[in-house]
């Protein structure tokens, strides 16, 4: 076949390696940065049978990383978008979308169905879900995410191998730790990673090479250095997720409910009485607030400190930019706190306002 | 003794810098770490994993190296 004969003339892969790439299986949780990367070396390697889950919709911001998709494809599911954009690459592949959440529900029964699972999603509830369907299907997972200008690669559970909670047992409680709506990505990071995870894959279904299996590779874009790190397998850990087998399809995703976000301006309520206001950002994060009476309550910590604020008070809240902040009122509403308010405005606009109303305040 | 210390991800941000030199008196590398957290108190409510030898080990551990890696689980994607 023409479309193969690269593959085909590599003496470690050859006709009988393509025929396993044909017959393989593969689910990919997420089709967004990391996603649609591993999607495209799978489709045009001629990978026979891919799964994409994903129950989001493409929005402009992702095209700057998101490489399955165009203008064409706003507004569309992106499980369903990446399958269109894989068959026009390679229509000799059977693709099945699945529009929709992974959850403790759906995950075991799908899993069953594919050979090797890749960990594309963007949240630990999830990563943390997959993980643990992985060690019940007893299906290696194929993981990677990113920070910013850094990511990490590894091979989960692959033939009695350590697990992702071999590697980080304690799930990072909600919010601790930023995603790439919150902080920004470099758009070609997800790129370089999900291309490290895609190779894996191949080489899982190929037999060929070494495994990122009880390695956990970390790569930094901006210094080009890679460090590979060993990690053992710890059985108590994987122990606890066997034991819960028979409980795993009651358990709920852990994700706020939808509360209604009140969006306010800094110049509706500067002067409203009996407010506090509250800036979620991190500690060390820049530029302070000057000339406003502010309580500094990250959003990693924000849960724990519920029970400091003062709740005879209304509560604006802000960040850098006002994402945070929406997130922080959804926490602070599913805690039964009503009053509370997002400032549209982030940090460095609520700045220039006080700025110019004091300047205001001096010449008048 | 003195150690170099490295930091991934948002930790590298906490503590302002990607390494820096320690001097250290000696023990397990939680009580590493438990001088780390009055140096940045930020660290304190962030997860992470520490590598000596290229190899995540438990906090309990006697550091041996004269170099570690302190690593935050990533979630974005």
């Amino acid at each position: 076949m023409d479309r193969y004969n690269r593959h085909i003339i590599l003496s470690e892969i050859g006709q009988k390696g393509q025929d396993k790439l044909s017959n393989a299986k593969v689910l990919v949780v997420g089709a967004g940065g990391l996603g649609c990367p591993v999607l495209q070396y799978l489709a045009a390697a001629g990978v026979g049978n891919i799964g994409i889950i994903d129950f989001d919709v493409v929005e402009k911001s992702n095209l700057q990383r998101q490489i399955l998709f165009g203008s064409s494809s706003l507004g569309k599911n992106k499980a369903e978008a990446a399958k269109m954009r894989l068959l026009d690459l390679n229509d000799s592949i059977s693709i099945n979308a699945y529009p929709e959440k992974l959850t403790y529900q759906n995950a075991l029964d799908l899993f069953n169905q594919y050979d090797i699972i890749v960990d594309g999603t963007d949240n630990f509830e999830t990563r943390y879900l997959i993980n643990d369907a992985c060690i019940l299907t007893n299906k290696p997972l194929v993981f990677g995410a990113i920070y910013k200008f850094q990511g990490q690669v590894s091979v989960f559970n692959h033939k009695n191998g350590p697990s992702y909670r071999c590697a980080f047992p304690n799930k990072p409680k909600r919010n601790s730790v930023p995603n790439c709506s919150e902080v920004g990505v470099l758009g070609i990071l997800p790129g370089i990673i999900g291309n490290l995870q895609a190779n894996e894959v191949l080489k899982i279904i190929l037999g060929i090479g070494n495994l990122l299996s009880g390695k956990l590779l970390f790569y930094d874009a901006l210094t080009n250095q890679i460090t590979t790190l060993t990690v053992k397998r710890n059985d108590t850990e994987i122990q606890k997720i066997i034991s819960i087998k028979n409980d795993f399809k009651k358990v709920e995703l852990n994700q706020p409910c939808e509360v209604q976000i009140i969006d306010v301006s800094i110049k509706d309520i500067i002067n409203k009485k009996n407010i506090q206001f509250i800036d979620v950002r991190e500690l060390y994060e820049q530029p302070e607030v000057k000339g406003l009476n502010v309580t500094k309550i990250p959003l990693s910590v924000l849960e724990d400190t519920i029970g400091t604020l003062n709740k005879d008070k209304d509560i604006a809240v802000f960040c850098q930019v006002g994402i945070r902040s929406k997130t922080a009122v959804s926490i602070l509403k599913n805690h039964n706190i009503q009053n509370c308010y997002n400032l549209k405005e982030g940090v460095l606009e609520i700045n220039e306002y006080l700025n110019r109303i004091q300047k205001q305040e001096t010449n008048g | 003794m003195q150690i170099t210390i490295k930091y991934f991800g948002l930790l590298s941000e906490v503590t302002g810098c990607k390494e820096e030199v320690y001097e250290f008196s000696g023990g397990s590398i939680a009580k590493l770490i438990d001088e780390l957290y009055v140096k940045h108190p930020s660290l304190r409510n962030k997860e992470f994993q520490v590598a000596q030898n290229q190899e995540l080990v438990p906090l309990k551990t006697e550091l041996i190296s004269n170099e570690i890696v302190l690593l935050p689980p990533f979630s974005g994607g």
